[in-house]
């Protein structure tokens, strides 16, 4: 009956009109090579054991299914998968008979934090809808850090997650990749060398809320998707010409303009260390957008919401770009009318990357069922893919389109011991995830209240330290 | 000739007067939602409309019976709370009749009004199982909403099998605003309104003038307020929940239900005792509101063991995934709560709610809603691979199934896409 914070749903409700999100890096800022980053990570791996988790089906989550298998965890990393590993000495054997052993899941479409719990209107904080173009806010700076959802999202196996701006704007601001450990600061979740994000928007949200979201017609620009269009192309003409104005007085050639935090982002884009995150439904909108793109030369990381995708999935495959969607969302604005449940292994058939986003704090606690409806689906129409690829929708994919795929994502050795093990087939309502270690580090398990988080909101509050 | 014959038994077959045929509905597993329970390698036996039979495999069938045959037969699905078939598209105003911010009326607002039965969210609510929906309307002019109503989701003409079948008032935060800022503010206004309904004469054949309600709204509540028609509360905080159940022992010949109910498992003995069902969204276990505090997944298991009438459905999106409260009932069976318990939760528990009969279970003499699946229906990967409404067999086509079937593969080397079909 309420909408609650699901603000790409709240076509109605101008003040909730838009939502998506960031990243984070802490290399130096991109556009202003001489400014390191102001806000830089604070994030350590809390202490871990050596751990080898035993006897479980493993999902690598590079496409590898492991019956009987076995994850090794040393020093906050995966140090080896298999089917035969034993214990080193010293270390911790948990005996996973009869449990599924995946990735952290990665939800790179999260308000949490940014639109959180309670959602009164103090709490508003997702979307700086001021302007069309507010490619200056960084939404970090919104991120409440005692959200309790993320502690609900950790319940659901998610281990990092990128938390974007809302899509009322052309240009939303930067998003930012954080680890899911509760912390004082947001810098203290910050996904340590991620590279930060964009958030741009299509259709019908920047035109409803800037051209007649005012209370009268027209209400500015744009009013309208050519609108929209043309306020892409405006912003990349002004920050193609900072770029080469900072290039230029890099080399020697004069003074450099004076520090512009939009185009400072914008110029970011344009020298590859900004990844574009682009909410966007409609197909015939996301070809426009990669032509766009290629007009001023960056690339799009991921379309978000996308609920068109399958109409283009030959395109989207060949430009190489990811689509980050729902299982299931359709009907509840014009451009979600044509959405299907079989979006996402169409689009994953046709050899184009998938994702499973959730873009709600509800959603984000089940992602795997999520993507287990979307399989599904997929099987009755005789798209047949195994599980162990599947879950490249939950973990690689959305660290790919992140930039942090070196780092997370699967269960290869080296990366970091993002790890979840399920009480059973994760790809099943019944199965809960039991145990999530972040960094090789136990955050979550479902079995020992002394290992759930409590944030301070939920301090002496009725069921403060209940089953949530 | 060959060809107008078949066109005119295709409209004979989807007729609701055609011929009937009986159908033997087979399945691994039988869940009945009666004294039968789980019946492992059962057999449903359909007819004229209604079930005829509920029994083992074995057990004989008319002869010439259609035979289907599925892993898991249940009753067709029944949600306690939707908006499907009010609104084509939530965020298109013009597509949209759930509620009325600037209506005169309110609780004279009936839903039927509104109902569309070529919805498209209908056909893809029922290809997931429901066959029946209660639909409320939105409270945008004051608390009370208006009247909801009872359909199927055949889609044809005359779905609507109950008009006003129960008052849709909101408490808590919504009522709160909707009554010009305050909880107090909202029972003054629901006080109000019931002396308006019960001093009707008075007020209204003297001055034409209530407290609280027009006089068409308080000709419209009168049925609720004598007790002879279902109120629906909306609210969430134990503390507005214990405030219904006071009203309820003031006036205890109401009839009432509640949908929401975050925080129902702390005052679950109370609602047991007073046998006032609840409908909640099992998926609510964050403090979203200070309505909200004490939500928790394990809300509706701690509900039903304390044996409250427990429905479960979506409330987070009502008008065009009613359907996912089979995926939200799974997972209150993972947070606890007994399987048999979430099964009444979408098909008993609704109908006892809304008094609808011969519904929600298969039983002889039920009407012949049914479902084969391909497996377990709380499972996320199940779905029914045929749907029984009053014993016809409903088509398995959406307009999600045609845009589906037309891109699932992608070839302009002939013609545009625009041609398949």
């Amino acid at each position: 009956m309420q909408f609650g914070k699901l603000c790409l749903v709240a076509a109605a409700a101008l003040a909730l009109a838009a939502c998506e999100a960031p990243g984070s890096r802490d290399k130096e800022d991109a556009g202003a090579s001489t400014l390191a980053n102001p806000f830089p990570s604070t994030y350590k791996p809390y202490p871990s054991q050596t751990l080898l988790i035993a006897n479980a089906t493993v999902l690598d989550g590079a496409g590898a299914r492991i019956e009987n298998g076995s994850v090794l965890i040393e020093g906050g990393k995966i140090k080896a998968v298999g089917a035969d590993l034993t214990a080193p000495e010293g270390a911790v054997t948990l005996d996973a008979r009869g449990k599924w052993v995946t990735p952290g899941i990665i939800d790179n479409h999260s308000h949490l934090g940014a639109y959180p719990s309670p959602g009164v209107d103090s709490h508003g904080d997702g979307n700086e809808i001021s302007g069309p173009v507010t490619a200056e806010v960084w939404v970090e700076h919104s991120v409440w850090p005692q959200d309790p959802g993320f502690t609900r999202a950790l319940a659901g196996g998610i281990t990092s997650l990128q938390i974007l701006p809302g899509s009322a704007n052309l240009f939303g601001g930067r998003g930012v990749t954080l680890k899911n450990v509760p912390a004082r600061t947001v810098q203290a979740m910050k996904f340590p060398g991620a590279p930060y994000t964009l958030k741009m928007a299509c259709g019908e949200n920047p035109k409803r809320v800037y051209g007649y979201g005012r209370g009268s017609t027209p209400g500015g620009a744009p009013y309208s998707r050519m609108g929209n269009v043309a306020g892409y192309r405006d912003a990349w003409i002004q920050a193609a010409d900072y770029k080469k104005r900072m290039e230029a007085a890099e080399s020697g050639a004069g003074d450099p303009p004076k520090r512009d935090l939009e185009l400072e982002t914008l110029a970011g884009v344009l020298s590859g260390d900004i990844l574009v995150h682009m909410h966007c439904y409609r197909a015939d909108e996301m070809a426009q957008i990669m032509d766009i793109s290629n007009e001023f030369g960056y690339k799009v990381a991921a379309f978000h919401h996308a609920v068109e995708s399958y109409k283009i999935a030959d395109k989207l495959a060949a430009y190489g770009v990811c689509s980050s969607m729902w299982a299931d969302w359709w009907g509840f604005k014009m451009e979600a009318y044509d959405g299907i449940p079989e979006n996402i292994p169409l689009v994953h058939n046709a050899g184009a990357c998938a994702i499973v986003h959730s873009d709600s704090d509800v959603g984000i606690q089940r992602l795997n069922q999520e993507a287990a409806k979307a399989w599904a689906d997929g099987k009755r129409i005789g798209i047949d893919i195994p599980i162990e690829i599947a879950w490249q929708w939950l973990s690689l994919n959305p660290a790919k389109s992140l930039g942090v795929d070196a780092q997370t994502g699967s269960l290869e050795p080296g990366k970091m011991a993002d790890v979840v093990v399920w009480s059973g087939n994760p790809f099943s309502s019944y199965a809960k995830a039991e145990k999530v270690y972040v960094d090789g580090a136990l955050m979550f398990d479902r079995n020992d209240p002394a290992n759930q988080p409590v944030m301070d909101f939920e301090l002496g509050q009725p069921g403060e330290g209940d089953r949530k | 000739m060959i060809r107008h014959l078949l066109i005119s038994l295709a409209a004979v077959a989807a007729s609701p007067f055609a011929l009937a045929q009986p159908v033997a509905i087979y399945g691994e597993t039988v869940w009945t939602g009666t004294s039968q329970g789980t019946i492992s390698d059962g057999v449903v036996v359909i007819d004229n409309g209604r079930i005829v039979s509920v029994g083992p495999a074995s057990a004989r069938v008319p002869a010439g019976a259609t035979e289907v045959r599925a892993q898991w037969v249940t009753p067709g699905l029944i949600s306690a709370f939707s908006r499907t078939g009010l609104t084509e598209v939530s965020g298109v105003d013009d597509a949209n009749d759930t509620g009325a911010a600037s209506s005169a009326f309110s609780a004279a607002l009936n839903a039927a009004d509104g109902f569309n039965p070529d919805t498209t969210s209908i056909p893809v609510t029922r290809l997931d199982g429901f066959t029946r929906i209660a639909v409320a309307p939105q409270a945008q002019s004051k608390l009370f909403g208006g009247q909801g109503f009872l359909a199927d989701t055949s889609g044809l003409t005359g779905s609507v099998f109950r008009e006003r079948a129960f008052a849709y008032v909101v408490l808590g935060e919504s009522g709160a605003q909707l009554s010009g800022g305050s909880r107090p503010a909202a029972w003054a206004a629901l006080r109000g309104a019931f002396d308006d309904v019960r001093f009707f004469a008075a007020r209204y054949m003297s001055h034409n003038e209530g407290n609280v309600l027009t006089r068409m709204d308080a000709l419209a509540l009168m049925p609720a307020v004598k007790g002879d028609q279902l109120i629906l509360f909306q609210a969430s905080r134990a503390s507005d929940l214990n405030a219904i159940m006071d009203f309820k022992e003031q006036n205890p010949a109401l009839r009432l239900a509640i949908v929401g109910a975050d925080e129902g498992w702390r005052v679950a003995p109370r609602l047991a005792e007073l046998e006032i069902p609840v409908i909640v969204d099992a998926f609510s276990n964050l403090p979203s509101s200070f309505s909200q505090l004490a939500s928790t997944s394990e809300n509706a298991k701690r509900l039903a063991e304390a044996g409250v009438t427990v429905a479960i459905v979506n409330l987070d999106n009502d008008s065009h995934l009613a359907r996912l409260a089979t995926q939200i009932a799974g997972n209150a069976v993972a947070n606890g709560m007994d399987f048999d318990a979430a099964m009444r939760a979408l098909t008993t528990a609704p109908a006892e709610i809304f008094g609808m009969t011969g519904l929600g279970v298969l039983a002889p003499g039920a009407r012949a809603d049914v479902l084969a699946w391909d497996g377990d229906p709380l499972e996320v990967t199940s779905a029914p691979s045929a749907v029984y409404i009053d014993g016809e067999a409903q088509p398995m086509e959406s307009r999600q199934t045609k845009l589906r079937d037309r891109y699932r593969t992608i070839d302009e080397s002939q013609k545009p896409m625009a041609f398949k079909r």
